[in-house]
């Protein structure tokens, strides 16, 4: 007899909608969260937009996340241990999980494992910039913790790298508490972020976007003193002749996020490249039985009311009894990943939740499911870009042995 | 004039023509970018979002966020006005820390719970 039947691994969005979903099942569940306070990193999304497609209201990543945690501190089926690491897990018939904290080393064990745990940010030393290794480089996520949990702004003039939503949401918020945001940087033609951010966030405030450009050295000894920009071609080779130094005491990198599954990968459960979260079948359950991945560590999300949403059908599954599964794998095309990965034949609803991206920004695009061949679904879109993720419900009831595909075609953008 | 809707994440183009009739737009998926466009060329507005001065060692400062939109123009202004601001209790999401803020006619709310620990 295991102590939880559920037990959740991080305290966010993610891992919080997960342990709901379990608890309103019944399921004995427990949270581990690293950090003194439940929310993940929603603590420090001060600014607004969440919340929209769940509550139909537009929250601060805050109130989004405070609504959860009312809930779960309320939830007599939920427990909850913070400032606690997990360390280790070892499977047996139920999973033993080790976790260090202020109380020692501890084992905790539990029928099913839901991964709640996150993404981590690409830092500067994964983007190829050369240099000394002064103080003042640092993730978005960093500097957002410094500037909206410990009230510190973490320098005066500021150089971003990286025009993805949250570089943009930086750029704009170092600029309200008084930091000189220089410019934004973007090696590739086109912004990633949301063309609303680069409006409200930029333009608002007068910050130049220079794209096709990047951060190639940095200066410094103690702290940052400049950062050399270069212009880069389509192949992201450097253009001789271009560089430029700019004096500055912050180099903020918003380069991409990467699933983190470190745990996931000492279980040996399979990952897919595409999404570099392990894959699932509908129920967000992992090809190990019982363990289960949502939010960030399945596939990093655009929107957190989808990462609710997914987590939500993972706690339940994993509130319920375990059976063995019949899994069926989907084939695809035309994506840069469709997420699940599989089928549980046996625990199929009349309608499967997936969500995808697009491989490449597609006009008069056409998703078509086919079974065995013939064309079950359809549906059209006028406009797909891969930085937006697509959430669709598909009916399928497809039996053992059928072929399953998902393809998705239409017009490429340049 | 050309603009994009900042309403939601759709970030639609929309092509905005003064006449003597009014303002008309056209690009705008849903009637809200007509209400955006009609603003934007006129008195645009923003929500904001920051955050306060807390008199707690744990949790030094708190975010806030208008609970409407307040003239762009008035941005400086009210972020200065909320650097003299000090949360000196434990505020819980949604209580409101300055009412009518320079008489925006809006309200700047807390929007996190200040009592969990850390």
């Amino acid at each position: 007899m295991a102590d939880y039947k559920a037990v959740v691994i991080g305290g966010g969005p993610a891992g919080l909608a997960a342990a709901l979903a379990a608890a309103d099942k019944g399921a004995g569940t427990l949270i581990i969260e690293r950090e003194n306070r439940l929310g993940g990193i929603l603590k420090q999304c001060i600014h607004d937009g969440f919340g929209v497609i769940r509550f139909g209201e537009k929250l601060s990543g805050c109130e989004y996340a405070q609504r959860f945690i009312d809930k779960v501190k309320a939830h007599p089926g939920i427990e909850v241990r913070l400032l606690t690491f997990v360390i280790d897990i070892k499977k047996s018939d139920i999973f033993t999980i080790t976790a260090t904290s202020s109380r020692g080393i501890e084992t905790i064990t539990a029928e099913n494992l839901i991964f709640a745990n996150g993404c981590r940010e690409r830092t500067a030393r994964q983007v190829n910039i050369h240099g000394t290794r002064p103080a003042g480089v640092m993730t978005a996520g960093v500097a957002q913790n410094y500037v909206n949990l410990q009230g510190v702004l973490p320098g005066k003039r500021c150089v971003i790298l990286g025009s993805g939503d949250i570089g943009l949401i930086m750029a704009r918020r170092l600029t309200l508490e008084g930091a000189r945001v220089l410019g934004v940087y973007e090696a590739k033609s086109t912004p990633s972020g949301l063309t609303r951010n680069i409006v409200q966030c930029l333009h608002d405030f007068d910050i130049p976007l220079h794209l096709s450009k990047t951060v190639k050295r940095v200066f410094g000894h103690g702290r940052l003193e400049a950062v050399e920009v270069c212009s880069v071609n389509d192949k992201m080779e450097y253009i001789d002749g271009t560089e430029e130094i700019i004096p500055c005491d912050t180099l903020i990198v918003s380069v991409g996020l990467i699933p983190e599954n470190e745990l996931a990968e000492s279980l040996n459960i399979p990952l897919d490249p595409r999404t570099r979260g392990p894959f699932v079948d509908q129920n967000m359950m992992t090809l190990e039985d019982g363990v289960y991945s949502v939010g960030n560590c399945l596939h990093v999300h655009d929107l957190v009311d989808y990462v609710s949403e997914t987590a939500e059908t993972a706690g339940r599954a994993a509130a319920g009894s375990k059976a063995p599964r019949e899994l069926l794998d989907i084939e695809q095309e035309g994506f840069l990943y469709l997420v699940p990965q599989k089928l549980d034949l046996d625990s199929l609803a009349p309608e499967t939740v997936f969500y995808f991206r697009t491989a490449m920004p597609r006009e008069a695009a056409t998703l078509d499911v086919t079974v065995d061949g013939e064309v079950v679904f359809s549906k059209k879109y006028q406009n797909l870009k891969p930085p937006e993720m697509e959430r669709v419900e598909v009916p399928l009831s497809p039996k053992k042995g059928q072929t399953v595909k998902f393809f998705l075609s239409g017009r490429e953008v340049k | 004039m050309r603009l994009v809707c900042i309403v939601c994440p759709n970030s639609c183009l929309l092509e905005v023509e003064k006449t003597d009739a009014g303002v008309k737009v056209t690009g705008n998926k849903c009637k809200r970018g007509i209400t955006f466009a009609i603003e934007e060329v006129t008195a645009p507005k923003r929500s904001l979002t920051t955050t306060v001065r807390t008199v707690f060692e744990n949790f030094p400062v708190a975010p806030v966020r208008t609970n409407g939109e307040i003239p762009k123009e008035k941005i400086p202004a009210v972020m200065a006005y909320l650097k003299t601001v000090v949360a000196d209790k434990r505020y819980k999401a949604g209580d409101v820390i300055c009412g009518n803020v320079l008489d925006t006619g809006v309200d700047i709310i807390i929007t996190i719970d200040m009592d969990q620990e850390g």
